[in-house]
C-alpha cells in the first residue's frame, strides 16, 4: 500500500516537472522524458507487475492531457514497463550501466512507436530527420537528467524495501 | 479468470501479473476505440486529474518561466555587450531622425483612427488565459491553459495571442483546456491571401517549424501572379473551425507547383510559439449549418 502511494506520488511529480519546468529548460526545442526514466527504473527494480502499474498510470496522465486518442500512451508506457520488468534478474543496485542502457532503449523505443503510429501512418517518411533532430537529442538529454533522477528513485525504492521488510518481520 | 493464492498466511485473492497485463491492454484498446468513435477525451477522469494537477502546474510553471528567463539572460549576455557598442552609434543617428518622424506621427494617428486599424477583431468576445503546461513529448505542439468548462471554454474555440492565430481548443477539463496549435504536425486548415482572397491550405509541420520557423501552405490558385512574399495570410471564410479573418502570418517563400496550376510555399507565423505565456480564447465558435 505504501509502495503504491509512493509510486503514484513519484509519477505525479515527474509528470508535472516534465510538462512545466523541463519544458522551460528545453534545449534545441527538445526536452527530457522523465516518465520514461521512472517507468524503466521502477520496472526493472521491482519487476513486471510494478512496471505495468506505473507505466499504465504515467501513460494515463499523458493521455488525459495531450493525446489525440485516449489509451494510446497508456498502452505504450505499459508495454515499456513490462519490457523493463523482464530484466529484473539482471538488476544490481550498484551497477549504473544497465539502468542507463535500459532507459536509453526505452526512450528510443517509445519515440520509434510514436513515430510509427502517429507520423508514418500519415505518410510521413522523413524518419532520418526525426531521428537526428528529435529522437537522439531527446535520448541524450533524458540520459543526462536520468543520472540524477535514477539515483533518487533508487534511494526511494531502497527505503520502501527496508520499510516493507521491517513490517514483514514485525507481523510475520 | 485464473486466480492463485498468495503464499503466506493471508488468504488474500491475487490476480497474476499476466492477467493484469492482458486486461490492461484490453482496457487501452477499448479506450482508444471509444475515444476515436465517440470523439471524447477523458471526461470525468480529466476533471479529477485537473484537481490534482492544476494548482501544482500553475506554481511550478512560474518557476519554469523564471528559469527560462535566466537561461536566456546568460545566453544573450556576450551578444549584448558587442551589440551595445554598435547600438550606441545608432542611437545618435536615430535621435535626429526621430524628431522628423514625430512630425509625421500626428498625421498617421489621424489616419489610423479613420481606418480603425487599432481594433483588429472588435466583434469577438475574448477571455485571457495563462499557458500552464506543454506537451509531454517532443513530437507535438499542444499546451494546457488554466481555464476550462467552468469559465465557459468549449472544444473548437479559437485561440489567439497578440494579433495572430495560435490554434484551437481540442479538449476541455473542468479547470483546464488543451490547445492544439496551428504549427502542430497534424493541423490542417484553410487560409486566405488578404489582397486576392485566394484560398490555400495551411499545414502545421514539425520539420519546417524546427528548421526555419515557418509552416508550409499549398494548393493556392493564383493565376495572375499577384501573391508575393510578405503577403498577409488570414483564416478563410470556408474554414469549418476557425473564424474568418484572423491573421496567421506572412508569406515567406512562394513557388509554382510542378502542375503549373497551383502554388505552394511557406508562411512565417506572427505568433512566437516558443515563448507563449498568455493567450486569448475567443468565446465564439464558428457555427455553420
Amino acid at each position: 500500500m505504501v509502495r503504491k502511494l509512493v509510486e503514484i506520488g513519484l509519477c505525479i511529480v515527474c509528470f508535472i516537472l516534465q510538462i512545466t519546468m523541463f519544458k522551460a529548460l528545453e534545449i534545441a526545442s527538445v526536452s527530457p522524458n522523465l516518465l520514461v526514466v521512472l517507468v524503466a527504473a521502477l520496472g526493472f527494480m521491482n519487476g513486471k507487475r510494478e512496471g505495468i502499474f506505473i507505466g499504465f498510470l504515467s501513460g494515463l496522465f499523458v493521455d488525459l492531457y495531450f493525446s489525440p486518442v485516449l489509451g494510446l500512451y497508456s498502452l505504450l508506457y505499459m508495454l515499456l514497463g513490462y519490457f523493463n520488468g523482464c530484466f529484473r534478474k539482471e538488476f544490481f543496485p550498484d551497477d549504473i550501466k544497465l539502468p542507463m542502457i535500459m532507459i536509453a532503449i526505452s526512450d528510443f523505443l517509445l519515440n520509434i512507436f510514436v513515430y510509427i503510429l502517429l507520423f508514418l501512418f500519415r505518410g510521413d517518411l522523413q524518419f532520418g530527420y526525426y531521428a537526428a533532430n528529435i529522437m537522439v537529442p531527446e535520448l541524450v538529454y533524458t540520459l543526462v537528467v536520468s543520472i540524477l533522477l535514477y539515483l533518487i528513485i533508487l534511494k526511494i525504492n531502497q527505503r520502501i524495501e527496508s520499510y516493507e521488510k521491517r513490517r514483514a518481520s514485525k507481523f510475520g | 479468470m485464473k486466480i492463485r493464492k498468495r503464499s503466506g498466511k493471508k488468504n488474500k485473492l491475487h490476480f497474476s501479473t499476466k492477467n493484469i497485463f492482458f486486461t490492461l491492454i484490453g482496457v487501452c484498446f477499448i479506450a482508444m476505440f471509444v475515444s476515436l468513435t465517440f470523439n471524447i477525451s477523458g471526461g470525468p477522469l480529466k476533471d479529477t486529474a485537473d484537481y490534482v494537477f492544476g494548482p501544482m502546474q500553475r506554481g511550478l510553471n512560474r518557476i519554469g518561466q523564471v528559469l527560462t528567463n535566466r537561461k536566456d539572460e546568460l545566453k544573450n549576455l556576450s551578444k549584448v555587450i558587442a551589440e551595445n557598442e554598435s547600438l550606441q552609434k545608432k542611437v545618435d543617428e536615430l535621435t535626429t531622425e526621430n524628431s522628423t518622424l514625430k512630425l509625421k506621427q500626428y498625421e498617421l494617428e489621424n489616419l489610423q483612427k479613420l481606418y480603425e486599424l487599432d481594433q483588429k477583431y472588435p466583434s469577438y468576445k475574448k477571455t485571457g488565459a495563462r499557458v500552464i503546461a506543454k506537451d509531454a513529448g517532443n513530437w507535438f505542439d499542444t499546451f494546457v491553459i488554466d481555464k476550462g468548462k467552468k469559465d465557459g471554454i468549449e472544444v473548437d474555440m479559437n485561440v489567439i495571442a497578440g494579433s495572430g492565430l495560435v490554434g484551437r481548443v481540442t479538449a476541455v477539463g473542468r479547470h483546464s483546456a488543451t490547445v492544439t496549435s496551428i504549427i502542430n504536425d497534424t493541423s490542417n486548415f484553410s487560409g486566405m491571401m488578404i489582397s486576392t482572397s485566394d484560398y490555400c491550405i495551411i499545414r502545421g509541420s514539425l520539420k519546417s517549424m524546427t528548421q526555419d520557423q515557418v509552416i508550409p501552405f499549398d494548393t493556392l490558385k493564383d493565376a495572375k501572379d499577384k501573391v508575393t512574399e510578405g503577403e498577409q495570410v488570414v483564416t478563410s471564410n470556408i474554414s469549418d473551425k476557425y473564424l474568418e479573418g484572423i491573421l496567421v502570418g506572412y508569406v515567406t517563400t512562394i513557388g509554382t507547383d510542378s502542375n503549373n496550376l497551383t502554388k505552394s510555399g511557406t508562411i512565417t507565423p506572427v505568433v512566437d510559439f516558443e515563448h507563449l505565456e498568455e493567450v486569448l480564447v475567443i468565446m465564439e465558435k464558428k457555427e455553420y449549418n
